[in-house]
């Protein structure tokens, strides 16, 4: 199968100091790594999920594929181009193609802007010729099931779940192949979230978009994707379709965070188990599996090799060395 | 009875109106009784905490109403009073613990502020913070003390702003989406730590959250709200297992944790809250009611005890059990 | 709390939030009628006096307030209140142009040092800083030497010394804005930098500089009476503020009104530029209009 997007072996580190303290400081390693060999790849009108705890490199990941960080190794290809090694001017014509919905849904539109300019900054940006830009705005605010009235306000007058729709509205302003979410269901209510995902999975019916949704929501994830990774510090620990995840979760990670979120049923059965500790700083990454510091299964060989990601079933990997 | 909120209104003066932020509210909490506050956002749900912790904004206008906490009622209190009561008798963690903490102070610091009102020697007083934060599981707390909040991470300052607010021993806790913050795994840990320190404390908490699992995980009582009204209350079990009014068994639909079989449309509740400013006589849900019924009454559905315990706000509550 | 309304919020035009403030609130009004007054007399001033600001009638020296002379004559006869309503176009002037001007440069240098990339940044604070270690009375005082007292002389002074200020405050500005998600999110369009700093961050910049420029309007309708007061601004026989304080000072005991009739005006466009910026901030702020 062709697919629409592809990563293979991103690595991203980020500076930790300038190079004059580095040098000082003797610091032949100043960097952390935010993402590690993570690969993966979307088809046409597909659905993946990158799921984590925040620090596991989601965001990071995901913004390297719109060259607003910039991996140091690894490939990005989309739609058949290569994207790292591009410069400013040769990736714009990529931007038509990707659009991205930022986590805050109020932050990410200009403040001075009413909705209207806000929906169709894409045109201009991309000198992309409209014949009547309210006309324009008006057909986005509908595909988003905005009413038109909202084309005069401006953003600090939206509430969550309006501002959202705005967001989704101009990510569809020209027609892109793949939209990057993340977090789309931040800070809305349960009846308002159902509304922006259903409005999502319509226009991917609809027009044959692709998505890359972050979160940390797998309930969401559960009813939305067709394929997930679950990220741990910067690396993928298993990856696969998200029903054979859920159904055979196969890295105890996954089957943790699979069991954390209690169900709302007073009377469930409590099986969880509840993971000691917090996410280690990337500054101080565990040697060995990252995941070995708070793994209940670790062993001693955890502590000393790095696990790599293997294929375990159909489309199926885990990077854990216990797991059969 | 730890805490009783009788007939409380709340409006507030804005340029458009009065805007009816809660309307006639009533609830109690008993001693050691964990009681779940949940709605969607609009609902009231800050007004009420703010109501009870007297910090309501300066446009806001109580209309009537009494909270009584042990027996005193905070509305009538003089700001010494009001002073003397937040963080002894009655506490707070929010959503974000840097709102409750001092960026510039030690957290050692902070903690003894928070004392000051105890006649202990000092040297007690730190003994007494370093046992509350090795309880609430910050490691080597002796040492941690001159350290500043930007020095924890998020999941360890919340177990401080917790250390916090349980260790003046308050007869009331409000949680106020103290979990929303953090990740799953670290959601389970505060939220076992609040049990915990709840059982060793004794004391009450109202738990705010939109989060339906933990709700039904950690609460014994469950208030819903729905645009500044209690549309439901009552056991966990009434709530999740029998809830009766038509906005409560939405809300509980619409959580996709507990829709069992993957689905791709996902239930959602059509319409709008009703305007606070401009509020019609008649039932709040009726706009968006999925069963409203064209004899439904023109009027507020008046509160109604369906079993002990277990009151709804509904017209047809009435009728379904009775036929 | 109250934002989950789906109807659209009323649509508020800014003009009316202005005026629905002003009704409230009685400073601001103060402030606007102030500002009306001093700005209309400056407009109108040679409508509106009835003497030559600069005749002299050496008979009439040191009169009082009378119908003929409103605030009476000074020490060489000539019309005081002609003088103050003439004195009132060189303070505006001064304050408008160097404002203006320092505002512009300041708003430019401010948006590229605080959205560009780090060298330039570095060596605008360099720039900035040094200019600013001058005191300003000293800084006019060497500029004067060399130049000679003259109006454009305190217009240039006013304008070298505020730049840093204005620059310093739209980068501050600048910084704060370039980290939220919606410039990150103009650059995942594909925005160009001129457009960012153009349509994005100039809007959202460009309020506060007014408001603090509105504001500094009376400080340096201060700074050219102060260097007028001292000689060092425009040359006699024109007519400051300053120059009237001046010459009232000699005879404050005998003419106090002298000293009134030109501190009076000084406290006046104080109070008003003040309340007007305050209101201006209240309005304009969109953190405050956010709360019901």
């Amino acid at each position: 199968m062709k697919h629409l997007l592809e990563l293979e072996n991103i690595k991203i580190r980020f500076r930790t100091k300038g190079v004059v303290k580095a040098l000082i400081d003797r610091d032949k390693d100043p960097f952390i790594e935010a993402v590690c060999e993570a690969s993966m790849s979307i088809g046409k009108g597909e659905t993946f999920s990158l799921v984590g705890e925040s620090g596991a490199g989601k965001t990071t990941l995901a913004r390297s594929i719109l060259g607003l960080v910039t991996p140091d190794e690894g490939r990005i290809t989309f739609n058949g181009k290569d994207l790292l090694g591009l410069n400013q001017a040769s990736f714009k014509p990529i931007k038509r193609d990707i659009a991205m919905m930022f986590q805050d849904p109020v932050g990410c539109l200009s403040p001075r802007l009413s909705v209207q300019s806000i929906v169709t900054e894409p045109f201009k940006i991309h000198n992309v010729p409209m014949a009547d830009s309210r006309k324009e705005a008006q057909r986005l605010l509908e595909l988003a099931n905005l009413p038109v009235s909202f084309l005069k306000s401006y953003p600090y007058q939206l509430s969550g779940g309006q501002a959202r729709r705005v967001g989704v509205a101009r990510a569809l302003a020209l027609n892109p192949k793949l939209i990057i979410a993340d977090e789309p269901t931040a800070g809305l209510d349960v009846s308002v979230q159902g509304e922006i995902l259903n409005l999502m999975y319509r226009l991917q019916q609809e027009m044959g978009i692709s998505f890359l949704v972050i979160t940390h929501n797998l309930s969401v994830v559960r009813h939305t994707s067709d394929h997930m990774a679950i990220m741990y510090l910067g690396r993928f620990v298993e990856t696969g379709p998200t029903d054979e995840i859920f159904k055979n979760p196969r890295h105890p990670y996954t089957k943790i965070l699979l069991t954390s979120s209690p169900e709302p049923d007073p009377d469930a059965p409590k099986t969880r188990t509840v993971l000691q500790g917090e996410i280690p700083s990337l500054i101080n990454r565990p040697k060995g599996c990252e995941f070995h510091t708070r793994c209940p299964l670790a062993q001693d060989r955890c502590q000393l090799e790095v696990p790599s990601l293997r294929k375990i079933g159909e489309d199926h990997y885990i990077s854990c060395l216990l797991e059969k | 009875m730890v805490l009783c909120v009788k007939d409380l209104s709340v409006n507030f003066k804005t340029p458009r109106g009065l805007l009816k932020a809660l309307r006639n509210i009533n609830f109690d909490i008993d001693a050691q009784q964990i009681v779940g506050l949940v709605g969607e956002s609009g609902c009231g749900k800050s007004t009420v905490i703010n109501s009870i912790l007297n910090l309501l904004a300066y446009n806001a206008i109580i209309e009537k109403g009494s909270i009584d906490l042990q027996g005193d009622n905070i509305l009538e209190m003089s700001p010494q009073q009001i002073r003397a009561t937040r963080g002894q008798r009655v506490s707070v963690i929010f959503q974000d613990p840097m709102t409750s903490l001092n960026p510039v102070l030690s957290i050692g610091r902070q903690m003894m502020d928070i004392q000051y009102r105890d006649k202990m020697s000092t040297t007690d007083k730190k003994n007494r913070i370093i046992r509350m934060l090795g309880r609430v599981g910050i490691a080597d707390a002796e040492n941690r003390l001159k350290s500043y909040p930007h020095h924890f991470s998020g999941g360890m300052r919340q177990r401080i702003a917790i250390a916090m607010a349980m260790m003046m021993k308050p007869a009331l806790l409000i949680a106020d989406e103290p979990t929303t913050a953090l990740d799953a795994t670290l959601q389970i840990q505060i939220i076992d730590l609040l049990k915990a320190l709840q059982k060793e404390i004794q004391c009450s908490i109202l738990f705010v959250s939109h989060d339906l699992g933990l709700v039904a995980d950690f609460c014994d009582q469950v208030i819903v709200m729905y645009a500044g009204e209690i549309v439901e209350s009552g056991t966990v079990r009434d709530i999740f297992h029998r809830a009766s009014h038509p906005y409560t068994k939405r809300l509980l639909e619409c959580d996709p944790a507990r829709i069992k079989e993957k689905t791709r449309i996902l239930p959602t509740i059509p319409g709008e809250i009703p305007d606070l400013v401009a509020l019609g006589k008649d039932c709040i849900f009726v706009d968006r009611c999925p069963i409203k019924q064209n004899n439904c009454p023109l009027t507020l559905p008046p509160l109604e005890e369906l079993a002990p315990g277990h009151f709804v706000k509904c017209h047809l509550s009435r009728v379904r059990r009775d036929g | 709390m109250t934002d989950t309304f789906e109807k659209p919020p009323e649509d508020i035009s800014m003009l009316q939030t202005l005026i629905n403030h002003l009704v409230r609130d009685r400073l601001a009004l103060i402030g606007i009628v102030l500002v009306v007054i001093i700005t209309g007399s400056a407009i109108l001033a040679p409508l509106i006096i009835p003497h030559d600001p600069n005749k002299l009638n050496v008979r009439h020296r040191l009169k009082g307030p009378s119908s003929e002379h409103f605030l009476g004559t000074d020490q060489l006869g000539r019309d005081v209140f002609s003088r103050v309503i003439m004195g009132t176009r060189v303070a505006l002037k001064v304050a408008l142009i160097s404002i203006s001007v320092a505002g512009s440069i300041g708003l430019l240098l401010g948006m590229l040092a605080g959205f560009g990339v780090k060298w330039l940044d570095n060596s605008l604070i360099i720039f900035f800083d040094t200019i600013r270690s001058f005191p300003t009375i000293m800084f006019a005082l060497t500029v004067v030497t060399l130049t000679g007292p003259s109006l454009n002389t305190v217009i240039l002074v006013v304008i070298i010394t505020s730049i840093p200020v204005y620059g310093r405050i739209v980068r501050t500005q600048t910084q704060a804005i370039v980290n939220n998600d919606f410039i990150m999110a103009e650059e995942a369009m594909g925005a160009g930098k001129i457009r960012i700093i153009l349509v994005h961050i100039l809007p959202n910049v460009i309020g506060p500089l007014l408001i603090i420029a509105s504001m500094d309007i009376p400080v340096v309708v201060t700074i050219e009476a102060g260097l007028s007061f001292l000689g060092l601004g425009v040359r006699p026989p024109t007519a400051s503020w300053g120059t009237i304080l001046n010459d009232g000072y000699s005879f404050i005991r005998n003419t106090p009104w002298l000293v009134i009739a030109g501190g009076a005006p000084l406290i006046l466009t104080t109070l008003g530029f003040t309340f007007l910026g305050e209101a201006l901030r209240d309005v304009f702020d969109p953190k405050l209009r956010r709360e019901v």
